[in-house]
This record gives C-alpha cells, structure tokens and sequence, in this order.
C-alpha cells in the first residue's frame, strides 16, 4: 500500500502533491475545529463559533425581497423562461453587455460617480480568487515576485502563488503607526529583492485592508502610484471590500487618483473586484479584472475561459445592478448595518480591555491581544490562539497568518452571524479576559471586588449595546458553507 | 553540463582557469545561439484573403500594431506567458469565430451574416428546457427543488468543487445519458466551471511543465488552449489517417511514445476524445482496452473527454472509459474522464464541467484547484431541479438524439447532392467533411485558401483540418447542430457557389 502510494505520488505533477493549497499549515486548525463542532445556537450551543469566514450575510433580506419582486430576473421563472434560449447558449468570453455595463456602473456608484469605468475594460473571472490568479499569470512569470503590504488575506499565498510559480514578498507594516504603509517600508522590501536577485514585477494593495479594515489614504495611495511608476512594475489594486466602508474617511479608489495623476503610465495598473463581499455573494463567483493595460485585458480575457461566470448569474446580476433604487438603497443599508455591527463588536471588546485597530471598513475587527501573549513570540500567539479555539471555542484568525511582523494580533469577523450569536460570542470573550485577569490577579481581594464590580457593570452594558432591533440573518450555523462540505 | 565538465577538465590541465572557464563559457553562448535559430516557429499559414492581416506576421509585429496611444509599449511590461497568450488569434478556428462575431447571420435582420457551423454548439433542442422551465419552476432561485436552500444557502460560501445535490444529480445523469451502462459515483465528481478548465486542472495534476501528452490527431483546437498555455505542458499529435477512417493506431502512438522518448520528453499521459472530435468516431471496446493496456506498460495516465457521450446519433455502441476500468481494478488510478453540460445538455452559457476520477489523489488535488474555476450555485440549483426529474431527462436525450439523427441525415445528404462527402461518423455535433478535392495545391495552404473562401465569399465559418491539426489536407469540420431544417438549403446554396469555382476545369 505505501508502495503503490509512492509510485502514486511520482505519477501526479508537482502543483499536485505539493503544499502549495496551503491547508497543511497549522492555521487550519481553527477551521478543522469548527468543521468538527460548529455552533448552533439550539442544537449545539457550545460548539466552535465562526469567526474566521468574511463573509457579508447582513443585508441578504434586501436582495432576497428584490429577487422575489423581480421574478423576470431569474431565467428559472415562468417570467423568464423567455431569455432562456439566448442565455443557456451565450458562451462568448466578453460576457453579456449588459452585464458589464451594469457591473460599471455599480462599481462607479460605489466610488461615488466620481471614476468612469469603461465596459470594455471589464474582464470575468472565476470569483477574485481566479482575478488575482489570472492577473499573476499575465504580469508576472515564474519566480518573478509581487510585494504585498502585510499584514494580508493568507488566501494571497495559495491563489497568487500556487498554479503561477510566481513569490510573494512582504512589504513590512507596524503597529506603531497603525499598519500604514510608508515609501521607506517599499524601498526597503524593493531593496530586499534586489539583492536577493528576485524581479518584482509589482505591488498588490488591498484597498479597504483585509485584515486591517482601513482605507487608504490618498496620500498612501499617491505614494503607491509614484513607487511603481519609478520602478516601472505593476500595480494592482483589490478593491473587493470597496463598498463595505461603514464611516468616515471615504473610500478612495486608485481610479480616482489615476484620473488625478495625469502623467502616471497607466498600462500599469490593474483592479481586481468581485461581488463576494460588498453584496454578500460568494456563490455566484463573480471576479472582475480591470484593467487600464489593453494587452492585459485582452490577455486576462482569454483566460477568462477558465473561470467565466454563469449566464443565468450574469443577467441575474445585470438586472439587479441595473436598478438605480435598490443599488442606492443596497448600498447605503449595508453600510449602515455593517456600522452598527462593527461598534457592537468593538465596544463589547473595550468592555474588557481588549482594543482594535480604528477601522472603518471591511467584515471584520483587528483585534490586540498583545498583552495577553505570554511573550511577544509568534509560539505564544499560537498558543493563544489554541485556547481561544479549543476553550472559548471561537475559530478567529492569528495574525501570524496574515504574516504581520508583529505577534499578538488576531483577526475576528463579524458580518457572518445575527446578533445573538454576536452576543453569545462577545460574552465567551468576556468570560475568558475576566478568568485571565483573575488568575492573574495575585494581588489580594481588594482588586478582586474591583473587577467583579466592572465585571457585573460591563454585563449590563452589554445587554444594553445588543438591544438594537433583532436583526434576523438568514445565517445559520447549520447551513455553513464547512457543515454543508462535510456531507 | 555532459559538455561542459570534461572539457573544464582537459582545459585545466593545460589552459589553466582562464580558458577552463571561457571555453564553457563560450560553448553556452554557441549553444543559446543554436537553440534560438532551431526554435519551430510558430503556425503562420499565409493567406492572400482579408483574413490576412491576422495571419500572416509574426505575433510579435502584429501586436505592436495594438498598442495603446500612450506611447509606453504595454507589451513590454506583461509576462513573457502573456505575450505568448496575447497574440492576435492566428488559428482559423478563432478568427473563424471572430468574424461570426463581428457578422452573424440573422435570418431577419442580417440575412447575408456568417453563418455559424464553427462552433459545436447543440441548438437543436434548447426548447424541451425551456419549457420544462416555464411549466415547473414558480418560485425563482429560492425555494427551488423542494431543498430549497434559499437565497441565503445560495449566496454564501459553498464547497468549491460544488453541492453534493449537484454532484449527485451529474452522476446520475452521466449514467443515464452514457447508456446505464455503468453506474458513476457522487463522490468522485469534481464539478468546474466548464470543461475548459476541467482539462487545465487535469493538466495541473498530471503533469509538469515541459512534459507532454499523446493526443490523437485530428483534435480538437481548444484543447491546445486548455492543456498548454498556462500549464507549460506539451502536446504531442499522435496522426489519424483517412485511410483509417481515423482511428487510432496503437502502433502509432508506440511511435510516438518513443520519439518523445529519445528527444527526451517526458509523456506523462494519453489524452483521447470520445466521441472524438473533430471526426465524430467512436472508439470501440477493443481500443479502450489496449489504451488501458499500452497506459499500464508505461506507467502513465489516460484523460478521456467524454463530453459528447449523449450526442450520439448513429446506431455505434458508446463505450466510456468507466466501463472499461469497472472490470480493471488495479489501473483505476490512471483513468480521468472530463465530462459537461455545454453539449448534450445544450447549455454552454451555464458553465458547468466535471472531472471524474479514480484516482484519490487526484480527486483531492482537483478539489482544492476548483476554488479558481468553481459553478455559480443558482445555477447548480436551476441544474438540480432540471436533472431531478428523470422522466424529463430521459425524454429530453431520447428527443435530442432524434433531431441529431434527422439534421445529420439531411446536412450530409445535401453535401452529398453537391458531391461532397463526410467520413461515416455516429456522434458529435458535427461531421468530417471531405473537400480534398477542391483544394489546389493539395496542401495547408490549399487549404486555408478554400477555408478562406468558404468564409468571405459563402459567408460559413467551418474549421480548416489544420486547426486541428489534421495531417491530410482538405478536411473540414462542419457543425450541424446550429441550424435549423430551413437554414440547411441556405448553407447548401453558398457552399454550391464556392464549390462550383473550386471544381478543377474539365
């Protein structure tokens, strides 16, 4: 049996038997964990609770209640049964026009009609997943690397890297001054690689940040465009998280600093999109490349066949996108729903002492934990993070994952649950900081009665903050994508 | 390297460093410098047509003529793999579609279109769906199929390689539209957004870059698209000849096998189509086996595209890969089927493919390759409802196959009134048409010059046998499933005028 397993292994390819899918590594865990007993709030109430997943399930209702209104929509309805010749047979790999037209003008609303997006420009792939990979098959070759401002989406590892060939390079960010990204920190990663004789062939920003859920700013995005012109590599801009900026300050796409910048060569920048996160549609995969380089779009659109999206999902959502009253009222629902969540998560962290990155966008929270590290070690940060999984069972993401040079961060999600299970899962957190700090607490009864008053306090401020009206998310645990996997 | 070190060897005892290192030094260049010149430079058929100004130049020139008016040159800045990617369409199968693109016909508003016959694309019985759709769905994408899952188990995060309701309904519709002849099982399906990238994700397991495939010859084009570019991987044409009626022969392929061998290439599987494609043969039980055998002896994979399994209209008994591996215990590892909904099921715009396979290892390979290439999950639900209902499917294969039958029949006896001839096929969208005849000179060029024709003047876009890379010149693929009975007579009609000028004067 070995035998012939070995013999196996010499028969399939590398890509194959390789770890580049990168679920060997020790971060699967949280997931493993979850898979084996995920939270259910009657069926199973102490199970692992999921916080690692970004996805954005609060304001399905919305475009559940447009679906239905709009049953002309959907080729898979007596309305529009009619369309279902023409689109069943459509496989030209430009997509419909109208998808793309509608896919423009979504994007534009979603900057504020202050950027033009031109149709023609717009590329389908197979979710962002397959954007980033097919961008990394048409800019760079193999061994040819990108840096990457960390810390970033893991996912970055597999999907950039695995099928490419290509090598991610850190671009280093710190906590001290809130994760920016400098000129200093890019010259020196530029630097690295060129003594390390590795090419850079770009540099990919995530704009809003996954982990960190901050925007850019328009100078760090200036910077950006400046860096690469000089070195005369690529740019590439995920602006996937683009229209879940909750508050102030304004999402700034590079579009708009394109526009800006008169004289920035332009065959050098590219933006990859997807419908994922803003509309909370994984399922349907629909990735979007953009851009402004007429060889790469027409690269990238031939290796769209690869990864093109469903004509049924295209007119679906070029119906959808089309209508100006749901887009408005998406958009800004969403963004209001996604604060609210936000500030229920960070003020019930606060509560005990826990602080996290002042962010704005994403599905997410940067959560501190350094002081609650044993030592300032990535050992110790997984440490942490097995009991987090294992004793307050919530699967959360360590920093270490999103190769943050700093140990003692973790990423938490947040716009994957209704609001009781944000309840339940802010009140095992407040469990957990209070037993630490209790065996801790060396120092007699007298710092004890204090804390259990702020104990007993911050409870009852709890309860207060999760009395905004019940929100009713269609989620839940049971209907998980990982529960559904296993069977 | 075998050069280099003895030479350094005898340099050093008498040269000493110097010439140890410029002698190498200086064969390595040589050696580039050979390797430059001696590169096969790629397909350029010349052509006098207006189809010219893609064909002729070299890729390089004619996307310079692309560049944007910013004045940088954009080319310079992509991936080397890119540029290769890039490259203006020069095989006549993608011009061929550029141009039905840019001029199709439309029996109202654009009577003298191309008409498409370059494409296998299966229009004949999209109708049956259409209304099984309009008469048994009420309630949009939520709550289809009784499982209703809801809008919310359709929008969030699936497993990628699909939903195991899917997975379960394509096995069995596998089954039934394979003959029932063997049974395929749910858990071995890989569901991908179509078939092209099935083939790629294979390609991805199988092999590395630089090692090659078999494949029988003709071929179908795409498949250079799909197991090639990204991949690094090679294809090696394996030549099927009329004679032969096309079919494959093994001592063909042991000759190829060991040509790879000698040059050094490593063959890491055999890549067949059956029904083939372009030519439409079955290949029979007998065959199978032997490829099954030939595989075994050289320890290597065999990937069978089975895509056109139910669009069989000739009397000929399919035979899948599945069969023959049900009695074949210790060699299931090496078999890999590609399936799809874009033929038999006409509806290619869906984006469904599936890789069915043996082998675990690829299996969980595959799985985990699907997240770049995964089905949309409404349409994996509209699909669920579809293929539930058996009584629909067996019906909607047993229709289709007749309207195949009947358009087949008159397609081919219409060529035949003009004095042309198909090779006997059974199955595919389409048939081997024979026009070595008219072709002058007999070969590519000859060729192309009557494809050209056939395109500007018949305004018909067909594939030229050297797109797929057919040996004889002459041949051509037409598809016949586009149309419909009244258009046959129209593509008759323009075929008749390109003939009648090609006939060699009497």
């Amino acid at each position: 049996m070995m035998h012939m397993l070995k013999n196996q292994e010499q028969v399939l390819s590398k890509i194959a038997t390789n770890d580049g899918h990168g679920e060997n590594s020790a971060f699967f865990d949280g997931w493993k964990a979850y898979d084996s007993d995920p939270y259910h709030p009657t069926k199973n109430p102490n199970g692992v609770i999921q916080m690692g997943l970004a996805e954005n399930q609060l304001s399905f209702d919305l475009v559940q209640k447009w679906v239905r209104n709009n049953p002309k929509a959907s080729i898979c309805t007596t309305e529009g049964a009619n369309d279902f010749k023409d689109i069943a047979i459509f496989q030209d790999y430009h997509g419909l026009p109208e998808f793309r037209n509608a896919v423009a003008k979504f994007m534009e609303k979603v900057r504020g009609n202050r950027v033009r997006f031109d149709p023609a420009r717009i590329v389908m792939s197979g979710g962002a997943t397959g954007a980033q990979e097919a961008l990394a098959f048409c800019l760079a070759d193999p061994g040819d690397a990108l840096l990457v401002p960390a810390p970033y989406y893991p996912g970055n590892d597999r999907d950039l890297t695995w099928r490419t060939g290509i090598q991610l390079l850190p671009v280093v960010c710190e906590s001290s001054n809130d994760f920016k990204i400098t000129r200093e920190a890019l010259e020196t990663a530029y630097q690295k690689a060129q003594e390390s004789n590795i090419r850079v062939k770009g540099l990919l920003l995530n704009n809003p940040s996954n982990p960190l859920g901050t925007v850019l700013d328009k100078e760090t995005l200036t910077e950006s465009l400046n860096f690469t012109n000089d070195k005369k590599i690529h740019l590439i801009c995920d602006e996937i998280y683009s229209a879940t900026v909750f508050s102030q300050p304004d999402f700034i796409s590079i579009a708009e600093i394109v526009q800006e910048n008169k004289n920035c060569d332009l065959d050098l920048v590219h933006i990859v999109y997807s419908l994922s996160k803003d509309l909370g549609f994984p399922g349907f995969r629909v990735g979007i490349i953009y851009s402004y380089n007429d060889s790469v779009v027409n690269c990238a659109r031939k290796m769209s066949s690869f990864g093109l999206v469903s004509t049924q999902t295209q007119h679906l959502i070029a119906s959808m996108l089309s209508d100006d009253v749901f887009v408005d009222r998406f958009i800004s629902e969403s963004s209001v729903r996604l604060g609210a969540r936000h500030r229920d998560l960070s003020r019930g962290l606060a509560q005990v002492g826990i602080g996290s990155l002042k962010s704005n966008a994403g599905l997410f929270c940067w959560m501190d934990l350094r002081r609650m590290l044993k030592e300032p070690s990535f050992e110790a940060e997984l440490e942490l993070w097995r009991v987090i999984i294992y004793e307050v069972k919530l699967n959360v993401s360590p920093g270490g994952s999103f190769h943050c040079s700093e140990p003692g961060w973790f990423r938490v999600c947040f716009a994957n649950m209704d609001d009781e299970t944000t309840r339940v899962a802010l009140n095992r957190i407040h469990k957990f900081v209070i037993q630490n700090k209790g065996v801790e607490a060396n120092n007699g009864k007298k710092q004890c009665r204090r804390s259990k008053l702020e104990v007993s306090l911050s409870f009852r401020r709890l309860d207060e903050i999760m009395m905004t009206p019940h929100r009713m998310s269609p989620h839940s645990p049971m209907s998980s994508p990982l529960v559904r996997a296993r069977t | 390297m075998r050069l280099i070190v003895p030479l350094q060897g005898v340099v050093q005892g008498r040269g000493g460093l110097i010439l140890g290192s410029l002698i190498p030094c200086a064969l390595f260049y040589f050696l580039q410098f050979y390797l430059k010149r001696h590169r096969s430079p790629p397909r350029n058929p010349p052509s006098p047509s207006s189809s010219a100004a893609n064909l002729s130049e070299l890729p390089r020139s004619s996307s310079r003529a692309n560049l944007t008016t910013r004045g940088s040159i954009g080319l310079v800045h992509v991936s080397a793999r890119a540029k290769a990617v890039a490259a203006p369409n020069d095989s006549p199968y993608y011009i061929g579609l550029d141009r039905v693109r840019e001029d199709p016909y439309d029996e109202m508003s654009n009577p003298d279109g191309v008409i498409q016959l370059g494409l296998a694309e299966n229009r004949l019985s999209l109708d049956l769906i259409e209304d099984w759709l309009s008469k048994n769905l009420t309630g949009s994408i939520l709550g289809v199929g009784g499982n209703g899952l809801g809008l919310s188990g359709i929008a969030t995060y699936q497993p990628m390689d699909g939903l195991m309701e899917f997975k379960v309904a394509m096995a069995d519709f596998m089954t039934e539209v394979m003959g029932r002849t063997v049974s395929f099982d749910p858990s071995r399906v890989v569901l991908t957004s179509g078939a092209t990238p099935a083939l790629e994700i294979l390609s991805f397991c199988l092999a590395d870059q630089g090692n090659a495939f078999l494949v029988p010859a003709p071929y179908y084009p795409g498949f250079d698209r799909d197991m090639r570019w990204r991949t690094g991987v090679d294809l090696i044409p394996v030549h099927c000849r009329s004679c032969d009626n096309f079919t494959l022969s093994i001592t063909a392929l042991e000759q190829s096998f060991n040509q790879a061998r000698k040059r050094g290439q490593k063959v890491r599987g055999i890549l067949i189509s059956n029904p083939s494609n372009p030519v439409g043969n079955l290949l029979n039980r007998d065959m199978l086996y032997d490829l099954l055998d030939f595989a075994r002896e050289r320890n290597i994979h065999i990937i069978s595209d089975e895509i056109f399994a139910g669009s069989k209209y000739g009397n000929e008994e399919f035979v899948s890969m599945a069969e023959i591996v049900d009695s074949e215990e210790a060699d299931k590892d090496r078999v890999h089927i590609i399936y799809g909904m874009s033929k038999d099921f006409s509806v290619p715009g869906f984006r469904v493919g599936v890789i069915y396979s043996f082998n675990e290892n690829v299996l969980a390979a595959s799985r985990k390759l699907t997240r770049f290439s995964s089905v949309s999950t409404p349409t994996q639900q509209l699909l669920v409802s579809v293929l539930s209902d058996k009584r629909f499917t067996q019906e909607y294969i047993k229709m289709n196959k007749q309207r195949m039958r009947s358009t087949y029949d008159l397609f081919v006896a219409g060529l035949k009134e003009l004095g042309i001839e198909c090779t006997k096929s059974s199955a595919g969208l389409y048939c081997w048409v024979d026009m070595s005849r008219l072709i002058s000179p007999y070969n590519e060029k000859g060729e192309l010059d009557l494809w050209d024709k056939l395109l500007n003047i018949a305004k018909i876009n067909v594939t030229p046998g050297s797109a797929c890379h057919c040996i004889e010149p002459g041949w051509f693929r037409f598809c016949f499933t586009t149309l419909n009975e009244k258009e046959i007579p129209i593509v008759m009609e323009r075929i008749r005028k390109v003939v009648e000028s090609c006939k060699p004067p009497m």
